[in-house]
């Protein structure tokens, strides 16, 4: 199952009661968010509005498409901007 | 369609720009040209004190001032509870947001608003200004980060509790969150270690130091139609921040686009729209509104100061094995610095086991930072790249050596996550090493410094449209704001997918009601995510004129074929015609159905990660303590360079602001926490006659993301020169300066100290 680790300390490990990485059913991004959501309540909408999340490596800002394989690694990451 | 290994016509070309008349003959129409029949002048009424409590504000003799139309405080602005939203360059809370144009209860810095004016002439609205009485209960203040951060230091929200700490705190404090990034065993990494390095590092508050002042000309009609005119980086930005302030529907508000004179980050944030709409609103006329410098010094954002430990470990033979870094960011008044990517950039450009890093959010009594280039990278860069020439040093290696030993590759994992694909550092560090400006002998007395920089560049939403006029001639329209070139880009992508000459096309920038919506000019995005979306619509275009050929030839389309600008037969089954250009497909456009146009909204992933390397040379004024630049090369792979002139430009422009921020800018405040140098005189910002040629050497690795390939450029340049030059010194002094900036004193009393 793909496996989300949470690299920045911030408030997600608030939401998580501190659990730093854990194994998701979701396959797609929007599917992750609800199952972040359902499971640590607060993190889905903290992740929908303020992070980013990297995939396998590659940086999605926002893009409920994207799939998930199962041996997929997903971080979640503060949201990128720029000057 | 991808073009990267096509042969190129246009793209990679240096046409003449498309702004460029209208630049030098100074007819481009700034936020400040704009005028309306009828328009009257707004005014701010800002707080002489850096902390203090509102206890009453009295409008009246204001109010009855002859000439004054209206005015308005934090009573004609909706309160808007707590909630973050992405709309700008990062997550913003809308209440602080509120709070920063219109101050509800205290004052929080120099400078920040709390009530506005307008009248018939600006010297009315100024005498307004000053017959608005405010008592005040003055407040202790902090500017300091550190100082912020003390238990003992005033509170400036009782509501702000430090998140990302376990368990949450019981009382309020300045530290807005706390984050962290871990890679490996940090205490291991340390224990291999045989040469260990450690150090701390200053850096200023800066500003953005556009040439523009904030501006704008707003219209409230009476039917609740609100038109805006302003520059900025995002005019759907503006758009969404003034509706949710002022709780109007977006259909309700036009903002027009003006040209604008420099943002650099500072242009992704509002201050004025949404105070001039409330002026509009209340006096029936269009509000013109505009800061001075000294404003804009006072009131708009800079980015943070910080205050950094950089500590390394690594194996005698230059194998680094463990790095730490802590950095405690100025947010500014409210909360929102850019803490997390400053905490993500400093050791990205290395392959490192062992990494951890904890960053701080503060707030403090200066105005709220803003984005400048690269936001919060250029700080901890300047401590990395210290520490690391210092490591070098101490391990007896040749700067660039370390670096290419260490340097993060293709497959390397980052320490805040994501795994470097597709990157030219490797690359760029060859292009370093075989430099001519790395081989040069120095003069006697000079130093020579080098330093890295990393930035991740992003993609987002972004709309065009394409029009073939009835001449064949073509119109680009965007919704990106234009600061550096990307006109010129976005035409020439639209050239090149056509195969026409780029005089055939114009680019323009259209406004909110006009296009579809497009996320800000920042984060160095648009080449790559505009013009993803130019190079879409163009092929879509591309398809109607093959359509509209089939059908005047009366051949099925796949049997049509478009290179050079024209369409033909796709070969000899297909009929003996002749080509048809644009110009005779659009003549006949509609006997073919009609205009030929397209419209492509996209939110563009896959942006090309930028790396860059810089070469410095100063000589040090052992009178005088003064830097000066003798030579400065700046290397970066810009995945391609769509009009490589601009990209010069961009790389050339942000070492200036870097050298700036380096040497000579810097926020001075009095014992009461004011300002003392609002302005250009005293705040002191590189011109041309400090600087020597900033040679921009162009490595192209291209994204394979983009149809050209193209990476972000205007974000890296700004990270590497305060370390470069901070080495370049330490090469030529003997002396580590790591607080900038390092400015004739410091660097004065640096080498008397040293005697």
């Amino acid at each position: 199952m793909p496996k989300v680790v949470l690299s920045s300390g911030s408030a997600s490990l608030e939401l998580t009661g501190g659990v730093t990485a854990f194994e998701v059913e979701a396959t797609s991004f929007r599917r992750l968010i609800l199952e972040l959501e359902a499971r640590f309540p607060g993190l889905g909408h903290q992740v929908e509005e303020s992070m980013a999340v990297a995939i396998d490596g590659e940086i999605f800002q926002d893009a409920y498409g994207v799939e998930l394989r199962p041996e997929s690694e997903i971080v979640l990451i503060p949201k990128i901007g720029g000057g | 369609m991808n073009y990267i290994s096509s042969d190129l016509k246009v793209v990679g070309t240096r046409p003449i720009r498309p702004d460029g008349v209208d630049k030098v003959t100074g007819r481009a129409l700034f936020s400040a040209d704009t005028r309306s029949a009828g328009m009257i002048w707004g005014k701010i009424k800002r707080s002489p004190h850096a902390h203090a409590r509102i206890v009453s504000i009295d409008t009246s003799k204001a109010e009855a001032l002859p000439g004054v139309r209206a005015v308005v405080t934090s009573a004609d602005f909706p309160e808007i509870s707590s909630e973050m939203a992405f709309v700008g360059e990062g997550p913003m809370n809308f209440r602080d947001l509120s709070d920063n144009i219109m101050a509800r209860g205290k004052v929080l810095y120099e400078g920040h608003a709390l009530a506005a004016v307008a009248a018939t002439t600006q010297a009315i609205a100024d005498e307004a200004i000053a017959l608005i009485d405010v008592v005040y209960e003055v407040l202790p203040h902090v500017i300091d980060v550190d100082e912020a951060m003390r238990v003992d230091a005033p509170v400036l929200h009782a509501d702000m509790f430090t998140t990302g700490v376990n368990p949450k705190p019981a009382t309020p404090s300045n530290i807005a969150k706390v984050v962290t990034f871990k890679k490996g065993d940090i205490d291991a990494g340390f224990a291999a270690a045989e040469v260990i390095f450690e150090d701390s590092y200053t850096t200023k508050p800066v500003h953005q130091a556009y040439i523009e002042p904030h501006a704008c000309l707003a219209t409230y009609n009476p039917d609740g139609q609100v038109t805006i005119h302003a520059s900025s980086q995002g005019h759907f930005m503006i758009r969404a921040y003034t509706a949710k302030l002022l709780g109007i529907d977006m259909a309700n508000i036009r903002v027009n686009p003006a040209e604008i004179g420099g943002g650099f980050g500072g242009k992704t944030l509002i201050y004025l729209e949404p105070v001039a709409v409330a002026l509009s609103r209340k006096s029936g006329k269009p509000v013109k509104m505009q800061m001075t410098r000294e404003d804009v010094f006072r009131a708009s954002g800079p980015t943070s100061g910080a205050s950094v430990t950089v500590k390394l470990g690594a194996k005698k033979d230059g194998t680094i094995v463990a790095a730490q870094q802590v950095l405690k960011f100025q947010a500014g008044a409210y909360a929102g610095s850019p803490i997390g990517p400053g905490c993500m950039c400093g050791f990205a450009m290395y392959d490192i086991e062992n990494i951890d890093v904890l960053g701080y959010d503060v707030v403090s009594n200066r105005p709220k930072v803003a984005a400048y280039r690269a936001p919060g990278a250029p700080i901890s860069s300047f401590a990395v790249e210290c520490a690391v020439d210092d490591l070098a040093r101490m391990l007896g290696m040749d700067p660039l050596a370390l670096r290419e030993k260490n340097a993060a590759v293709n497959g390397t994992k980052t320490h805040y996550g994501p795994t470097h694909a597709n990157i030219g550092y490797t690359q760029v560090l060859e292009a370093t090493r075989a430099h001519p400006h790395w081989k040069a002998p120095l003069a006697e007395g000079h130093g020579r410094g080098l330093a890295v920089g990393f930035w991740f560049n992003i993609g987002g939403e972004s709309s065009a449209t394409v029009h073939v006029n009835e001449d064949g001639s073509v119109v680009v329209a965007t919704g990106s704001p234009d600061v550096g070139g990307s006109r010129a880009s976005m035409g020439m992508m639209a050239a090149e997918v056509l195969g026409i000459d780029i005089s055939k096309v114009r680019a323009t920038i259209a406004d909110t009601a006009s296009i579809g919506y497009t996320f800000v000019t920042g984060g160095s995005r648009v080449t790559f995510a505009t013009g993803m979306a130019v190079t879409q619509a163009t092929e879509k275009v591309v398809e109607q004129l093959k359509a509209r050929a089939a059908q005047t030839w009366d051949i099925p389309v796949d049997a049509v074929e478009w290179r050079d600008g024209k369409a033909y037969p796709a070969g000899t089954n297909a009929g003996a015609f002749e080509p048809l250009d644009l110009a005779a497909i659009a003549l006949k456009q509609a006997r073919t159905g009609g205009p030929i146009n397209s419209e492509v909204s996209i939110n563009a992933q896959g942006a090309g990660a930028g790396f860059g390397a810089h070469i410095c040379d100063v000589a040090v004024d052992k009178e005088t303590g003064k830097v000066e630049i003798i030579r400065y090369t700046a290397i970066q792979d810009v995945g391609k360079a769509i009009h490589p002139s601009y990209v010069e430009g961009q790389i050339q422009g942000g070492a200036v602001q870097g050298i700036g921020w380096a040497l000579s800018e810097e926020y001075i405040y009095n014992d009461k926490g004011l300002m003392e140098n609002p302005g250009f005189l005293d705040y002191r910002c590189p011109v041309a006659s400090d600087l020597p040629m900033i040679e921009a050497v162009l490595v192209e690795v291209p994204n394979p993301r983009h149809p050209f390939g193209a990476r972000g450029v205007g974000e890296v340049p700004i990270i590497p020169p305060m370390a470069a030059i901070s080495n370049a010194i330490k090469g030529a002094t003997g002396l580590r300066m790591p607080d900038l900036p390092m400015s004739p004193p410091k660097v004065r009393a640096a080498m008397d100290a040293a005697l």
